[in-house]
């Protein structure tokens, strides 16, 4: 979407406005599309509503933990293999916060089981974000454009951090279960919504549009969309983009950091392989999305968490080549992504 | 020379190095008898094999593919499923063999065609993706390849432990179904690789190292790069396979964890480590790495213990973490010698 919202910039002398680019909407309508061919086959309505919101939970899931992986793609033609370590370290460092308190985890009250996520939340935030200033500033600033080593670096700082984390919390298993309150589902006649996968979808669409107002309003935000288009330019303009980029990529990594702690709970369950799991999904949604397109992105994990879902309801085994499927019937149709913005 | 493709080690070290190493290794059934011994020196011809292929893709062309366990598995798969099928005959090998490698050269092919014309990275994500679909595929289809068991299966008469060719009192050691397996392996691995030597030292393999140069530059100068890279992919896709038939004959089993990511990291951390872009350093490589994942474990034990008492640093030793610390040394390597093993030695003359 960064590429077709105009800011409108209004000359006095200029009676007629600017020309416009036209909105693409195309992609837009294609998971309402998916979702409503979707109801014959499956049949029942209700079981439509529960696999809808689950894909839109999970979609919203794969969103947060892919936004960082785009923009800094985006920005910096930096490709980060390892952007699953900072998915893997900020599900660890949620349960150093939620077993302590695991009082306020399994009281029956929305608000003191929120009060244990919030601050299990931001540390992993913070940790995950600090994570990201190092992984930055050791591995990828010395590499800079020079895409081979950028992948065997990353894929190497993926091996390190995922064996360091084996190290300090060891390699089974950790249960994570969910907070009392948040366990169930909503029941509406005889639809079933899980009351978590709520939880999922506001956090979601809380970061995105957090996410579309600094892109859209602000100056930062102009900044990144100008350097994701052409970033010599931003350059030329006395900007220093390297210290945007290290923004960009501590926020990023920030966001895989609250993806990951959010997908643990989803799983009730954390292990450092669930960096290296979601990698892959997350390739194929920025891919699907068009790299460096926040709005790519969103409409990339929904599509992918759509055809996951109702995927699994249908034809179970091909579920499991799903997500590539989608992939090519996309890339055939648009062969940069949803919505291309780099020239790259 | 004839037989090195006029590319010799160039380096004093590093020719002593290699011809101790396959000395060792064309000597290993008479040196070190043991099993572990013998899986070991089977292990490090199979893998300098799939990482000398690994190479021709990664060292030569500049291009990362993460579909390399892919075809590995698919020759290991095609050899067990047919043997487990059609009973322990040669009939049974060799359609395994006619099943398994056109297969992966197939696959090959049109993954090539479909993402090499983009980006290196691009490529590396496709091929990423694909990898894990195939791996979820083979875990699943159970009917074939035996789910997450795998397939066991019987060899042939000739290559089984019990089939004594020569015995022990000829020379003084019994040469024995295994033994022959295990001569198959190495010569087999031997012949891929100098194989290898000369694709690479070919016409067909300057033009690849343009490609890794400036593939603008070789595209202007009038080669069809896409051409060549398909054509370098799908030759490792084969090379790649027959490991993972070498592989399969020498276990006797095909499972999923052929295709796994480990395997595929490993071999990285291997072509990194040994040197890219040199066939030599794949044989290096592979040695090092599977040297350090057999004995260096042991090493890391015995440090544990000793560290005991220090709070952390017995957990960072601990034997099961050995890749940590063969990760920290791959990112070095990969800053400081981005040549590896072999492009220091050389390097040094």
């Amino acid at each position: 979407m960064t590429d077709n919202t105009n800011m409108s910039v209004h000359v006095s002398a200029a009676t007629e406005p600017l020309p416009q680019t036209k909105r693409d909407v195309i992609p837009l309508l294609l998971p309402v599309a998916l979702a409503l061919v979707m109801i014959p086959f499956i049949g029942s309505p209700s079981t439509w509503v529960t696999l809808t919101v689950a894909s839109l939970a999970m979609g919203m899931m794969i969103f947060i933990m892919a936004s960082g992986l785009t923009l800094v793609f985006g920005l910096m033609d930096v490709l980060n293999f390892g952007h699953g370590a900072f998915i893997a370290v900020g599900a660890y460092v949620a349960t150093l916060v939620l077993a302590p308190m695991s009082g306020y985890v399994q009281a029956d009250s929305l608000w003191l089981n929120l009060a244990a996520l919030a601050p299990a939340a931001l540390l992993s935030m913070a940790v995950s974000g600090a994570l990201g200033l190092v992984f930055e500033r050791v591995l990828i600033l010395p590499v800079y454009g020079n895409h081979l080593k950028q992948i065997l670096i990353t894929m190497g700082g993926l091996i390190v951090a995922e064996q360091a984390l084996y190290a300090l919390w060891g390699p089974q298993r950790i249960p994570l279960p969910l907070p009392t309150s948040l366990r169930g589902s909503f029941i509406f006649g005889d639809i079933a919504i899980a009351k978590y996968r709520v939880l999922a979808m506001i956090v979601g669409l809380v970061v995105f549009g957090f996410i579309l107002l600094v892109l859209n309003r602000t100056k930062i935000g102009l900044l990144i969309r100008a350097g994701v288009e052409n970033r010599e330019m931003v350059e030329a303009l006395g900007y220093r983009i390297k210290r945007l980029f290290l923004g960009v990529f501590m926020v990023g990594s920030a966001l895989a950091g609250l993806g990951g702690i959010m997908w643990a709970l989803y799983r009730e369950e954390v292990h450092a392989s669930i960096g290296g799991e979601l990698t892959v999904l997350i390739f194929i949604v920025i891919i699907i999305g068009g790299l460096g397109s926040i709005g790519g992105c969103f409409i990339g994990a929904i599509l992918v968490a759509m055809v996951a879902n109702y995927g699994g309801f249908l034809i179970p085994k091909l579920a499991l080549v799903s997500n590539i499927l989608l992939m090519v019937a996309i890339l055939m149709w648009r062969p940069r992504g949803l919505y291309p913005v780099t020239n790259r | 020379m004839m037989i090195l493709s006029g590319d010799p080690p160039r380096s004093r070290v590093l020719s002593l190095l290699l011809i101790v190493i396959v000395t060792l290794l064309a000597l290993a059934p008479f040196l070190f008898p043991g099993a572990k011994a013998m899986n070991v020196a089977t292990k490090i011809c199979i893998f300098a094999l799939l990482v000398a292929s690994y190479d021709l893709l990664l060292g030569y062309t500049g291009t990362v593919s993460f579909a390399h366990t892919m075809f590995y598995g698919i020759g290991s798969y095609g050899v067990a499923i047919a043997l487990y099928a059609m009973g322990p005959t040669w009939t049974a090998v060799a359609t395994g063999i006619v099943i398994g490698l056109p297969l992966a050269a197939l696959v090959a092919l049109c993954i090539g065609l479909f993402s090499l014309r983009v980006q290196a990275i691009f490529f590396a994500m496709i091929t990423l993706a694909v990898a894990s679909a195939f791996q979820v595929l083979a875990s699943q289809l159970s009917w074939l390849t035996g789910g997450d068991d795998g397939r066991s299966f019987r060899l042939p008469e000739l290559l089984r432990p019990g089939t004594v060719i020569i015995p022990k009192d000829v020379f003084g050691f019994e040469f024995n179904g295994r033994t022959l397996t295990y001569y198959i392996v190495f010569v087999v691995a031997a012949a891929l690789i100098l194989t290898l030597l000369r694709i690479v030292n070919s016409p067909f393999g300057r033009v690849l190292q343009a490609v890794r140069e400036n593939r603008f530059r070789a595209e202007a100068l009038g080669y069809r790069t896409v051409f060549h890279l398909t054509w370098a992919n799908v030759l490792a896709a084969l090379v790649a396979a027959c490991a993972g038939v070498l592989n399969a004959l020498w276990l006797r089993y095909a499972g999923p964890e052929t295709l796994s990511f480990t395997i595929m990291i490993d071999i990285l951390l291997m072509v990194v480590i040994g040197g890219m872009g040199t066939m030599y350093g794949a044989i290096i490589g592979a040695a090092i790495f599977i040297l350090a994942e057999n004995y260096l474990q042991s090493l890391m034990g015995m440090a544990s213990k000793a560290t005991a008492g220090i709070p952390v640093l017995p957990d960072l030793l601990h034997p099961d973490r050995w890749l940590l610390w063969l990760g920290l040394l791959f990112i070095a390597s990969v800053y400081f010698f981005p040549t590896g093993v072999v492009g220091k030695l050389r390097g040094k003359n």
